[in-house]
């Protein structure tokens, strides 16, 4: 328990990815099994308890403390969880500390009478940090910004192995992982990946570079198709077996029930999950409120029905169709296509082109309907098998440019990591009458890249230079109608937001460019802003 | 019956004894001050006559150049002086080199004035010493049971770990540059960490006096002036410097800060720290409560910190205390 504390206790304040992928794949090659097993499942969300009830904790540690020493303590801090961590009255020498192991395996055996003595005597035998990890196991949600594709790639580094080689048989596998692990140390062979309804890693696009690309590509080799702005997913059904995956092979299937329910075929598309009526594409904000739902009602269901837009076929009934080319299993998608029958399941169909110019006046002014609302374009090439991963060459994105506004600096936060000694996040707003009819900022969005190095050394000066007020680690800059660095804002859409002052939220912004020249008073105004809302 | 308050009392200039007339860490000048320790806010240039440890004086001069005072007295731990009647005693107090307790006799009365303190072993200086006594006066930066120090020797285990896992990046660790640094230095050096320990221009003054009180630390250099980006190397600096420009010539630094704020989750994102390192010389919740139910004095004055809880957790055990509110005095590396 005291090295998965330790790896949970630096997660949380680890930013950078790098650093996190070595310090999961340190942890998984000095923790020995079952630890490291259970430990994986926690971080890859696979592991869920429910065991722990905090109103149960709250009065555990109250019958222990003076309840108003806690009160304090809890405002002090904020956090139930970590409150309670702290300020658990030490019992040295009570019990030896639990391994994470004999942790999972006494709530699965035990009644629910016996879950919560249980955890006192835990609490009781360990440090804080050690509680501090148990209570979140306990209550779900460790929440130190760890992703499960990124725990399979700490995998993939110990093992030396590629991220697609572990998707491949990640659904195969089952906590603690012991057979995963002793083939990544070369103790074994790879875990059988025959398990009905399994993932298959998944083949992803380039950006496309205009300016080589187009000079040395032929356009009758490769076919074209709209980007659809949902997300992609792998449809499965094996043997009866059915499941719904993202791209990083995370099941969704109970959150889809519609969609699932569509799913008679036998094979496996890989598709765009999208919210569709009458066989209308709907704006990415409604797919938004299908996501990240542990529960769906059917209100839900009936107002944003989720439908797949398919454009790949990998396995039809029990053949896999990786190994052909993509006009090959482009005939077979169709007619699979056909044959499933189902208003939730349609195809993308291919945007005949003539030339690159002529597909570019396609993209910067799209057909009426769907295309509309893509994301923008995706080229594949004709003889392309389908390949695991992001290989250079087959398939290439070609977004839609940018919606562009000029914002002006309003706060800047300090970064993380090497950035540390940077004013490096950005918030910045556009103007808006205020109650008196004066012209006032309102802020739109943060943005934290976007720039050079260099161009950052410049924000950060302007920053320094320009403070009027500290709120920790924010700075408040000089924005008025006299002086104000104006930013050149890219963004890929823009949604209602009842969360944000200005009633907008952005997706995806960065600072394209800075506007050392333009005076604030020139920036936009909200107004323009909610003329491009989706 | 003599009342404590005629021996001493709160004043706005800080803690007074009529009957001796002096002050006890004085926040303004004074004519006659008995300093506890050398962190700024106790220890303040400018006053007539100081009573201190040779090791407070030290610290004192080299902060403030020679001429802090009117006139000196060098008290040893131990040694006594007597005026009017009034006796005065420093002790150990545990907080950093040369801290010290003073203990004021009069009339067969004593109050204790702890000033900073902890209770945990530190290697540059020597161990809080308990006095019976009727007034215990104490701090209380930590006094909320939220607080609850780790070892220290773990937490240099973790900064040590962490330069393992990633030796390409330089370990910048912010540590208040008197005591704390001194402090983290030799705990290093107790784990077997014998490499050259960079230092910010700031606390070399103050690790020099250490070595010439007879703390070893080991191998330093400064940081400023090194060559290269010292990637793999541990840099010690003021909590300020974290964030600062300065900090830039490193390599992908890892930001480490120790202080026994870091406890707190929140207040460790706040600062934007990537290690945080729980390690104070102020006593935490326990060593606060263990050390007034050991002494048990008659009563527990409290000059700063977060008096409520431990007021309530006194209450609790019908240990009479009240606050005394004193200002002035700031919260571990605030800056």
């Amino acid at each position: 328990m005291r090295a998965f504390a330790h790896l949970l206790d630096r997660l949380a304040f680890t930013a950078s990815r790098n650093a996190k992928l070595r310090l999961v794949r340190d942890f998984l090659r000095d923790t020995a099994d079952p630890d490291r097993g259970w430990a994986l499942a926690a971080l890859t969300g696979t592991l869920s308890f429910s065991a722990a009830k905090p109103a149960a904790i709250r009065k555990a540690v109250e019958a222990r403390m003076d309840p108003v020493l806690f009160g304090w303590s809890y405002d002090y801090v904020g956090d139930l969880a970590e409150t309670v961590a702290l300020v658990w009255p030490a019992q040295p020498g009570a019990n030896r500390e639990p391994e994470l192991s004999e942790v999972v395996e006494a709530l699965r055996t035990a009644t629910r009478a016996e879950v919560q003595p249980l955890i006192e005597r835990w609490l009781d035998a360990l440090d804080p940090d050690g509680r501090w990890a148990l209570l979140k196991l306990l209550t779900g949600g460790l929440r130190v910004g760890v992703s499960a594709r990124l725990a399979r790639q700490a995998c993939a580094d110990l093992g030396g192995v590629t991220v697609g080689e572990i998707e491949e048989v990640w659904h195969a596998l089952a906590p603690p992982y012991e057979d995963l692990f002793a083939w990544l140390e070369g103790r074994s062979e790879a875990p059988s990946a025959d398990n009905p309804g399994r993932f298959r890693p998944v083949m992803l696009a380039q950006p496309i570079d205009e300016a080589v690309d187009f000079a040395r590509l032929d356009p009758a080799g490769y076919a074209a198709e709209w980007k659809w702005d949902g997300i992609r997913v792998q449809a499965v059904r094996e043997r009866g077996e059915a499941r719904l995956y993202t791209r990083t092979g995370d099941d969704i299937s109970h959150t889809f029930p519609d969609v699932l329910a569509a799913m008679t075929f036998e094979g496996a598309l890989d598709g765009e999950l999208l919210v569709m009526r009458d066989g209308r594409v709907a704006p990415f904000g409604d797919l938004q409120q299908r996501l990240n739902r542990k529960t769906v009602d059917a209100k839900l269901l009936t107002a944003f029905p989720a439908a797949i837009r398919a454009y790949d076929l990998l396995l039809d009934g029990e053949e896999d169709l990786r190994a052909l080319s993509f006009t090959e299993r482009r005939k077979r998608l169709e007619s699979f296509v056909l044959a499933a029958n189902s208003p939730r399941i349609d195809l993308s169909p291919l945007q005949p082109f003539e030339s690159w110019d002529a597909l570019a006046a396609l993209r910067a002014a799209p057909p009426e309907g769907d295309p509309r609302i893509a994301e923008g374009l995706m080229l594949k090439r004709l003889d392309s098998l389908y390949e695991a991963g992001r290989p250079k060459g087959p398939w290439f994105k070609w977004k839609r440019d940018p919606h562009l506004i000029d914002a002006v600096l309003m706060y800047a936060q300090r970064g993380h990591g090497r950035r540390s000694s940077f004013y490096s996040d950005f918030t910045f707003g556009v103007w808006r009458e205020d109650a008196n009819g004066d012209q006032a900022l309102t802020p739109v969005g943060k943005a934290y890249f976007g720039f050079t190095d260099e161009e950052l050394k410049q924000l950060d000066r302007f920053v320094r230079d320009n403070t009027i007020d500290r709120f920790g680690p924010v700075r408040s800059v000089t924005a008025n109608r006299d002086f104000g660095l104006v930013l050149e804002v890219a963004f890929e859409g823009l949604q209602r937001s009842t969360r944000h002052k200005s009633g907008v939220a952005m997706r995806f912004p960065r600072i394209s460019r800075i506007r050392w020249d333009k005076p604030a008073r020139e920036a936009d105004e909200l107004a323009t802003l909610e003329r491009m809302l989706d | 019956m003599l009342k404590p308050e005629a021996l001493l009392h709160p004043t706005p200039a800080g803690l007074y004894c009529p009957p001796g007339d002096f002050h006890i860490d004085p926040v303004r000048p004074v004519a006659r001050a008995v300093i506890t320790h050398g962190h700024a806010d106790h220890a303040r240039a400018g006053h007539g006559h100081v009573a201190a440890t040779p090791q407070t004086l030290d610290i004192m001069a080299t902060r403030y150049g020679e001429a802090f005072a009117g006139a000196v007295r060098p008290l040893a731990y131990g040694e006594t002086i007597a005026r009017d009647g009034v006796e005065i005693t420093l002790v150990p107090a545990g907080h950093v080199l040369g801290s010290a307790q003073v203990v004021v006799r009069w009339k067969g009365m004593t109050v204790v004035v702890s000033g900073d303190y902890k209770r945990r072993r530190d290697p540059t200086c020597p161990a809080f010493e308990p006095v019976p006594c009727d007034v215990f006066v104490t701090e209380a930066t930590f006094g909320l049971p939220v607080f609850r120090h780790p070892d220290a020797a773990d937490e240099v285990a973790r900064l040590l770990k962490s330069l393992d896992q990633f030796p390409e990046r330089t370990h910048l660790v912010g540590a208040y540059a008197l005591g704390k640094a001194q402090r983290v230095i030799a705990l290093l050096r107790e784990a077997g960490h014998d490499r050259t320990i960079h230092v910010h221009g700031a606390m070399e003054g103050l690790n020099a006096l250490y070595a010439r009180h007879g703390v070893d630390l080991g191998p330093l250099a400064s940081a400023t002036e090194a060559q290269g980006d010292l990637a793999g190397e541990i840099v010690i600096c003021p909590p300020s410097a974290l964030g600062d420009r300065w900090s830039r010539r490193f390599a992908d630094p890892v930001s480490a800060f120790c202080s026994g704020w870091m406890r707190v989750r929140a207040r460790a994102r706040q600062r934007g720290v990537e290690l945080p390192l729980v390690i104070s010389d102020h006593a935490d919740w326990d060593e606060l409560t263990d050390t007034l139910a050991e002494l048990s004095p008659g009563e527990v004055w409290i000059t700063h910190g977060r008096e409520e809880a431990l007021l309530r957790w006194c209450a609790l055990r019908n240990q009479p205390a009240r606050a005394l509110a004193l200002v002035g005095y700031e919260e571990e590396d605030e800056d």
